[in-house]
């Protein structure tokens, strides 16, 4: 039987974001882009990183990433994984790595999307082993 | 302009207890305070300047800088985490060279381990800091955070779990000379290799101690560090920078240290191989091997193989480090560990470190931390000081 999972509380939430919450509420997971610059980046923010005054639009992203690095989490009442996931879009980003061998989960490993539920809040991006 | 021999360190202290259940924060600051003082011959109207950081209780320096009944002309509360205290002294001499204040006074203190801290355990750094809901529902704690730079330092540069190991049993050699170190026993790279995983990599040993304590220290002006009967430590060169994940461009394999290592050496004159003693902030081993390159010790990628055989032993390596103990071995107040490296390395500066760690003819040293979390957004300050 599998262990039971690491809960995510719900994240606090601010009008900045809320387009990214309110997608996720759809299962679309959005990715901010730079329009001056045309890249996209993490974590996201309505003020562009890398252009003054640069136009930001939220953009949905393919899912599919690769582990930049990856800690399995021994010491917690349940085992996790905290991971950076670097996205076929560019950016790399903070997340979970869920429904996988925390035994075997590695850096260079192909993940999707997924998404897992938040108590009183939008469900929250998570990445799963690719299929 | 620079603060190259602008200001000298006179008074260095640290506060002996590891379990202050009996205190108040600010008590524990004010005991510092008053001992650094002690130590450099001046007195609480000497002061014209006070610096901490968010460990203080109250608003800024103002509630302390209260409680303390300081008279003052310069304050400054930058917070960088646990290494502001080194950019303290910086900040401190710059105040001074531009003679805003000549008695700067430095203080850090906490009682994490009463109140049942731990590094394992998830915390909001700030409900509402930008990237709070993108990391704080994923379970970033501290240990963690700096166990996916270890596990990408691994994958990227070979370094294995016995070279971070040999960052502790370098720690563990010093700390038995230490009366007041939390953990006194000589330990072996099987030993922390074979010690409980607490985030992989990271072993239970690969962490710091959690700990009650402080540390306060006293910067002054020229005249008045040679009308002090203390040895002189001259503020000779300071570096600081910060790093965050770039918009997602992260990279876990360096930190902010690549910035100000190199400009601490060069308003100081000097080259890493001309550093008798360094003093590197050890939140974690892993912490130690990529400061160490960053600074300029080494190669990137090299830290593992400069750590390993007991390299940083005092006495036995090319570099000794930490010969207090650490945060791996003797102390980490506040969960800051940053005015602690100062401290030990005036000691060295001074040739008041233990006997057993003392290192011959010191005449030069570096003092270096990070602050923050190494694997999301750190600050990192580096100083060095002379013996003059």
């Amino acid at each position: 039987m599998a262990a039971k999972e690491r809960a995510i509380p719900a994240p606090m939430t601010n009008p900045e974001t809320e387009p990214f919450w309110e997608a996720a509420k759809q299962g679309k997971f959005l990715l901010p882009w730079c329009v001056e610059t045309n890249k996209a980046f993490w974590y996201p923010r309505a003020v562009s990183p890398f252009a003054l005054n640069g136009k930001v639009e939220w953009r949905e992203a393919s899912g599919r990433g690769t582990i930049y690095s990856v800690s399995v989490m021994k010491r917690a009442p349940e085992v996790y994984a905290i991971a950076y996931v670097t996205v076929e879009e560019g950016p790399t980003m903070m997340t979970n790595i869920v429904e996988c061998d925390f035994d075997k989960v590695a850096i260079g490993d192909k993940v999707q999307l997924t998404w897992r539920p938040t108590e009183d809040g939008p469900p929250y991006p998570v990445f799963k082993p690719a299929a | 302009m620079s603060i190259n021999g602008k200001a000298y360190i006179v008074g260095a202290y640290e506060h002996p207890t590891r379990l202050a259940k009996d205190k108040s924060v600010a008590q524990l600051h004010a005991e510092c305070a008053h001992g650094a003082l002690a130590d450099a011959g001046l007195s609480i109207k000497d002061v014209d300047g006070y610096f901490c950081a968010g460990d203080a209780p109250g608003l800024g320096p103002l509630a302390m800088a209260d409680y303390l009944n300081l008279t003052l002309k310069h304050l400054d509360s930058t917070d960088m985490g646990g290494c502001s205290y080194i950019a303290h002294v910086a900040h401190a001499a710059e105040a001074i060279a531009m003679g805003k204040c000549k008695v700067a006074l430095i203080t850090l203190a906490g009682r994490p381990r009463s109140e049942g801290h731990s590094g394992a355990v998830p915390r909001i750094r700030g409900a509402d800091a930008p990237d709070t809901q993108w990391e704080f529902p994923l379970g970033v704690a501290t240990v963690n955070a700096y166990a996916m730079c270890a596990a990408r330092h691994m994958h990227q540069y070979g370094t294995t779990a016995e070279q971070l190991a040999w960052v502790k049993v370098a720690a563990s050699h010093h700390a038995q000379h230490n009366p007041h170190a939390m953990l006194r026993d000589v330990v072996t790279v099987e030993q922390v290799v074979g010690s409980p995983l607490i985030a992989t990599p990271l072993h239970r040993l690969d962490c710091c101690v959690v700990s009650d304590g402080g540390g306060a220290l006293v910067v002054v002006a020229p005249e008045i560090a040679r009308s002090l009967k203390r040895p002189l430590v001259k503020v000779k060169g300071a570096g600081e920078s910060m790093k965050g994940q770039m918009a997602g461009a992260v990279d876990l394999t360096y930190s902010a240290g690549v910035r100000s290592g190199p400009a601490a050496f060069a308003e100081a004159g000097v080259k890493p191989a001309d550093i008798k003693y360094a003093s590197v902030y050890d939140s974690f081993t892993i912490t130690v091997v990529i400061q160490l390159e960053d600074i300029g010790f080494c190669e990137k990628g090299q830290g593992g193989k400069f750590v390993a055989d007991g390299n940083l032993i005092s006495g036995v390596g090319k570099l000794p480090w930490n010969t207090d103990g650490g945060g791996l071995c003797n102390n980490h107040p506040a969960n800051r560990g940053g005015i602690t490296k100062v401290i030990e390395a005036v000691r060295q500066l001074r040739g008041e470190a233990h006997p057993k760690v003392q290192v011959k003819n010191c005449d030069l040293a570096l003092a270096h931390g990070t602050g923050g979390l190494l694997g999301s957004r750190h600050g990192a300050a580096t100083l060095i000081m002379e013996r003059e």
